[in-house]
């Protein structure tokens, strides 16, 4: 099990602008451009985002929620991606990215329906730009894939006007380097020269497989085979996951074609909720990880580099708290649906035979009522 | 060529279809075809010839070899504000893209709370007869049909082809559109000014001694099976169902009130295909009308044979007689 550590060392040519103890480096490929109030305001994201995520553990540990899959560990990947995105950008998540979720302007509540089973996902993909959670593993890099094709022919690439260009970014896991759809998408990408970035959190594990299960490279290095860029960042600093993201959607909207980001990170907590990694993994390389927080090093530049006091940290705390109480009271007030609801939304035109059996359903769930009244 | 000459002209289901494809394509600047083949080449069997090069390459897309990525992608275009036509080059290859058409493409305007439309449409050039090699014989309609979320349905004449194919394309929902490729150059007919309903059966053969539902590639087969019988004094009624899914029930069990029997074909296998589906909502729904068991002349529960045996496994005129004769001696 002793290599499973090891495997977790970062790689030296990792991009890294702020290290696990707080001190900014710089990396001549990457200028962060960054005011320490942006630092400030990205701080502010990790910490909203980890409360949210504790919340909905605890929902569901008091049966609120049927499952949670938990960011934990992989906020900074995911605020430093969804805050290098613009308005129009289009991102595709799979079913952790809460943290892309919150940049985009999703109220959290919007994401528990999946997991309390009041909905489907049940939000518009253009309400905000941010797409559908995915559940089937890898699929949606195909669909962020066809978007960018229809950017490129809505002409919305290349012509320098900021307002106008539009990249997407797909999200996807060391897992879903496996799978064919990902594979295609990369094929696709590379051969249409799409604005697209592919952003893989690599978080070491695949529920219980290691990422030596999925791969003999390094997972950025698959990108050189298909013929487009890739780069690993340290996926626990926001800077570095910012500064990179944002490089790569630039060069994606400039119509410099697709790049491939690994953010190098670690899932602290469980698969899911329903999961148990003691069965697979040392305590040990947790207690490693825990020295990488993606919070921790903001919070000691912040206080050591920038000046932010005791009053900055504390007004966010209470802010958390809030936020708390609006997902604890919120998850509890989400409506069940309807019965009568199975049937909607199936198709844009209901069929006479689905509608048949909604009439049906609808009578016997009826008599149903009558008798117990 | 504008499109709307072609009404009253005689044309094979080929071009019948080609044709229908440009009309949808003039009538909305977010159609777009895609698949493996369909650019300079026009497709394999040149259903998208001359598309390209009058509508471009943004428009008539030649994609890299992967049909999860075709279907997936038309996803995302679909997501974006297009209307994706996909053209899978053989039924037998659509296999690959199984999970993004059941799980995204059949699924999404659901999980969406009927937020996002998915007006993809799926060709698949389908069924047998050509004397193919392995994977490009197949009829796979049932594993569709049984999907919650898509249509399903096949052209059989080229009228059909040319109106429903743009019927297909405007519809808002995804529609799997099968196109029986023995029929491409099989006969020209003329082009309807007008079309019938998508989901709508048609008779197309008005009779009394008994009731021959059937689509695509076998509503020839059943055009010659009633002719061959009329000699024999048994006048069938024939159907053209048209949509697998959904199905037009009521065409049919009007029709099954007035004859009593029913026989469904179709070249899919026999069990859990759509001639199953009909004989249930027929003793559903016409119980006391039913002078026989309803029967189902079909492909058989085997793998699609080898060319040379593919005669004697499709439901050709001599085995749809043979179910007539035991439908009217019940």
């Amino acid at each position: 099990m002793s290599e499973h550590v090891v495997a977790v060392q970062p790689e030296p040519d990792m991009i890294q602008l702020l290290t696990p103890e707080g001190q900014r480096v710089d990396h001549p490929d990457y200028p962060l451009g960054l005011s320490d109030e942006d630092i400030a305001g990205l701080y502010r994201d990790l910490v909203l985002v980890r409360r949210i995520d504790t919340e909905a553990i605890a929902l569901q540990r008091q049966g609120e929620l049927g499952l949670w899959a938990s960011l934990l560990g992989q906020e900074a990947a995911q605020i430093g991606a969804g805050r290098a995105l613009r308005p129009h950008d289009m991102a595709f998540p799979t079913y952790r990215e809460h943290g892309v979720a919150w940049c985009r302007g999703v109220d959290p509540l919007t994401l528990l329906g999946l997991f309390r089973g009041t909905n489907l996902g049940g939000w518009s993909p253009s309400e905000h730009n941010f797409n559908l959670y995915t559940i089937v593993i890898g699929a949606q890099t195909l669909h962020a894939t066809g978007y960018a094709m229809g950017v490129v022919r809505d002409g919305a690439v290349g012509t320098g006007d900021p307002d106008r260009d539009t990249a997407v970014l797909a999200f996807f896991g060391d897992g879903a380097s496996s799978q064919g759809d990902v594979n295609e998408a990369f094929v696709w990408a590379a051969a249409g020269n799409l604005p697209i970035v592919f952003l893989c959190q690599n978080n070491q594990w695949a529920i219980s497989e290691p990422v030596e299960r999925q791969s003999r490279v390094p997972l950025y290095q698959r990108s050189a085979g298909f013929g487009f860029p890739g780069m690993r960042v340290d996926g626990n600093d926001v800077l570095a996951s910012y500064a990179v993201t944002r490089r790569a959607l630039d060069d994606a909207r400039n119509a410099q074609g697709p790049t491939l980001i690994e953010a190098f990170t670690y899932r602290m907590n469980p698969h899911t909720t329903n999961d148990d990694p003691r069965r697979y993994r040392l305590g040990s390389e947790l207690e490693t990880w825990k020295l990488r927080d993606p919070i921790e090093r903001v919070r000691a530049y912040l206080s050591r580099e920038a000046g932010y006091g005791s009053d900055y940290f504390a007004a966010i705390e209470d802010e958390s708290k809030k936020l708390a109480e609006h997902v604890r009271a919120g998850c509890r007030a989400l409506p069940d649906p309807t019965p009568q609801s199975l049937f909607d939304s199936v198709y844009v035109t209901m069929p006479a035979e689905l509608r048949a059996q909604r009439d049906e359903f609808v009578e016997f769930v009826g008599s149903l009522e009558e008798a117990s009244a | 060529m504008s499109a709307s000459s072609v009404i009253g002209t005689s044309l094979t289901m080929a071009k019948a279809l080609n044709e229908g494809l440009r009309k949808a394509m003039e009538d909305d600047p977010k159609v777009v075809m895609m698949g493996e083949d369909v650019g300079k080449l026009g497709g394999v069997f040149r259903i998208t010839d001359g598309l390209q090069k009058d509508f471009g390459e943004d428009r008539v897309i030649d994609t890299p070899l992967a049909e999860s990525g075709i279907v997936g992608t038309a996803v995302g275009l679909a997501i974006r504000g297009y209307r994706p036509v996909c053209e899978i080059q053989f039924d037998g290859f659509v296999f690959p893209a199984f999970d993004q058409i059941v799980s995204q493409v059949a699924k999404l305007h659901n999980r969406s709370a009927g937020q996002v439309k998915v007006p993809i449409t799926i060709r698949i050039p389908y069924g047998g007869g050509i004397g193919a090699v392995e994977h490009h014989s197949e009829s796979p309609e049932a594993y569709f049909a049984h999907t919650a979320g898509l249509k399903v349905v096949a052209c059989a004449d080229p009228s059909d082809a040319y109106w429903m194919v743009q019927q297909a394309i405007a519809d808002d929902d995804p529609v799997i559109f099968l196109e029986p490729k023995r029929r491409y150059h099989a006969a020209k007919a003329e082009i309807a000014a007008a079309p019938t309903p998508l989901h709508q059966a048609r008779v197309i053969r008005p009779g009394t001694a008994a009731t021959l539902a059937t689509y695509g590639a076998t509503v020839s087969v059943a055009l010659e099976a009633a002719e061959a019988a009329a000699a024999d004094g048994t006048q069938l009624e024939v159907i053209d169902l048209r949509s697998v899914s959904p199905i037009d029930t009521e065409t049919v069990v009007d029709s099954v009130r007035r004859t009593g029997r029913l026989l469904v074909t179709h070249e899919a296998p026999l069990s859990f295909g759509p001639a199953a589906e009909i004989a249930a909502r027929v003793q559903e729904q016409a119980f006391y009308s039913l002078e026989a068991p309803v029967l189902r002349v079909t492909g058989y529960d085997t793998p699609y044979p080898p060319s040379r045996l593919e005669n004697e496994w499709l439901p050709n005129l001599d085995r749809v007689l043979d179910g007539i004769d035991r439908l009217m001696s019940y």
